[in-house]
């Protein structure tokens, strides 16, 4: 679906976090992981919760992706085209700072 | 079962509502001749105590809301906003403070930014600020309004810029945006007028012409181009010029729930102006057993009482048929097609009031 040549590239050391004001919680009455953000609610699938709690400011792009792909025994290349999609998509929406 | 002649559907399978917003009191400073609140407003010695608003709050969040608008009048007409707000978000709420940035003392925003507030959303009515000012019906609002956003963006809250959109303003849409921009706004919503409440009073004197709408809606996909990645931008469409109705508040009764400054309990700011509907207050009953058992909540939940063309229309679920007030509004129905709709057998009601344009004073909304 992504091929890397396609994917947008985000540095190894950014250190992505959410901005004040958005806020990634667990809420059963709806079902699952909701991103809160001004006027709007996202809901996150399982995989999406995953990037973005690690998103705290004090993690590299590299080390998430690092982690993820150990985490879930996906292939590296391919994790890194996933995190860095949803997170550039994020970030275009001002849902997170890079 | 009836209710005054609305049929109540069976009402499962319920939604759980996503927002909630908490019109903390209606005094405000200002007197936006297109606000929304209903002309028959709710006084000071009526309104909500603070430990009811967190009660209701404890309640919204067990309901499923998860944001929490904080809105009015001006929210800050009241001393106790920080504590309001507090309790919202000890509830687990996000917290938004609806403002028109007049009221809120740097102090007061720096007690709320410390208790959690997460968002900052601020009115303004031009980016000319003595046409500002004269919307608004009050000398110097614009400039304290864009003091309160320099504080704001100082506190690294974020903000979003509100302006709504109507015929003395509608010629400058690149302006506006550049003028939120410069505010440090991260969304700006631009949001032409509803025509509820205030706004349908002043409904001749705020009416553009169809070659503006048009002008102005086409500005705002180059305007996110150019801006991309800077400001998200927001556009709520001019309701008498469109083609299909918007679906309203997502659905009746579906996905959120207001609340006014006496307790009373909506499926929208508008819905008061519906006839025949009998609205339960928190002071009476929990939300839950509102937003489940309010007959007027469920007088209009899902599409069954829809007449045609919505009926067998492939749109059904997507606007469920527009919106209540504006069909009650316009047609005496609340039932019926709302009329902003182009396949609407009364659209001709819409066509109609849309060409009724008058340069006259505004009707300042006052307390």
């Amino acid at each position: 679906m992504n091929t890397p040549a396609t994917a947008p590239s985000i540095p190894p050391n950014a250190r992505p976090r959410l901005p004040r004001g958005v806020r990634l919680v667990h809420n059963e009455a709806q079902g699952g992981w909701v991103l809160l953000a001004p006027e709007r609610v996202f809901k996150a699938d399982q995989i999406a919760a995953e990037i973005v709690k690690r998103c705290t400011g004090e993690a590299s792009f590299e080390a998430i992706v690092n982690d993820l792909a150990v985490t879930f025994a996906a292939p590296r290349e391919r994790v890194e085209t996933d995190v860095a999609t949803l997170l550039r998509g994020l970030a275009d929406k001002k849902l997170l700072d890079l | 079962m009836m209710t005054n002649g609305y049929a109540v559907p069976s009402p499962k399978p319920l939604h759980n509502p996503l927002g909630l917003l908490a019109e903390l009191t209606h005094r405000c400073p200002l007197g936006c001749p297109y606000c929304s609140n209903p002309l028959a407003l709710d006084r000071r010695e009526d309104e909500l105590d603070a430990a009811t608003w967190a009660r209701v709050f404890r309640e919204a969040a067990g309901l499923g809301v998860l944001q929490v608008h904080l809105s009015g009048g001006e929210p800050a007409s009241r001393r106790d906003l920080v504590d309001v707000m507090a309790a919202a978000r000890d509830a687990g709420l996000y917290t938004n403070l609806i403002t028109s940035g007049v009221g809120v003392t740097d102090q007061r925003l720096r007690e709320l930014a410390d208790a959690g507030l997460d968002h900052v959303q601020i009115s303004i009515q031009d980016s000319e600020p003595k046409s500002s000012d004269l919307i608004a019906g009050y000398e110097g609002a614009y400039a304290r309004k864009r003091g309160l956003a320099v504080a704001v963006v100082a506190l690294r809250l974020p903000l979003t810029v509100n302006i709504v959109i109507h015929r003395a303003n509608i010629g400058r849409i690149d302006e506006l945006v550049a003028m939120a921009l410069d505010m440090g706004a991260l969304r700006v919503e631009i949001a032409h007028v509803q025509y509820y409440g205030w706004a349908l009073k002043n409904r001749a004197a705020l009416m553009p012409t169809r070659q503006q709408v048009e002008e102005a809606v086409a500005r705002i996909e180059p305007l996110r181009k150019q801006h991309h990645s800077r400001i998200v931008i927001d556009a709520v469409v001019p309701d008498y010029y469109a083609r299909f109705p918007k679906p309203c508040v997502g659905g009746w009764g579906r996905r959120s729930l207001n609340v006014t400054p006496a307790g009373r309990v909506l499926p929208c700011h508008a819905a008061e102006s519906i006839a025949g509907l009998e609205f339960w207050s928190v002071k009476d009953h929990s939300l839950r057993e509102i937003w489940e058992c309010n007959p007027a909540f469920n007088a209009f939940r899902g599409t069954s009482f829809l007449p045609e063309p919505c009926q067998s229309c492939e749109r059904r679920d997507i606007d469920f048929g527009g919106c209540r007030c504006q069909a009650f509004a316009l047609t005496g129905d609340a039932r019926a097609t709302d009329p902003v709709c182009h396949l609407s057998p009364q659209h001709h009601v819409v066509e109609e009031q849309a060409a009724v344009r008058e340069d006259a004073t505004y009707v300042y909304r006052r307390l």
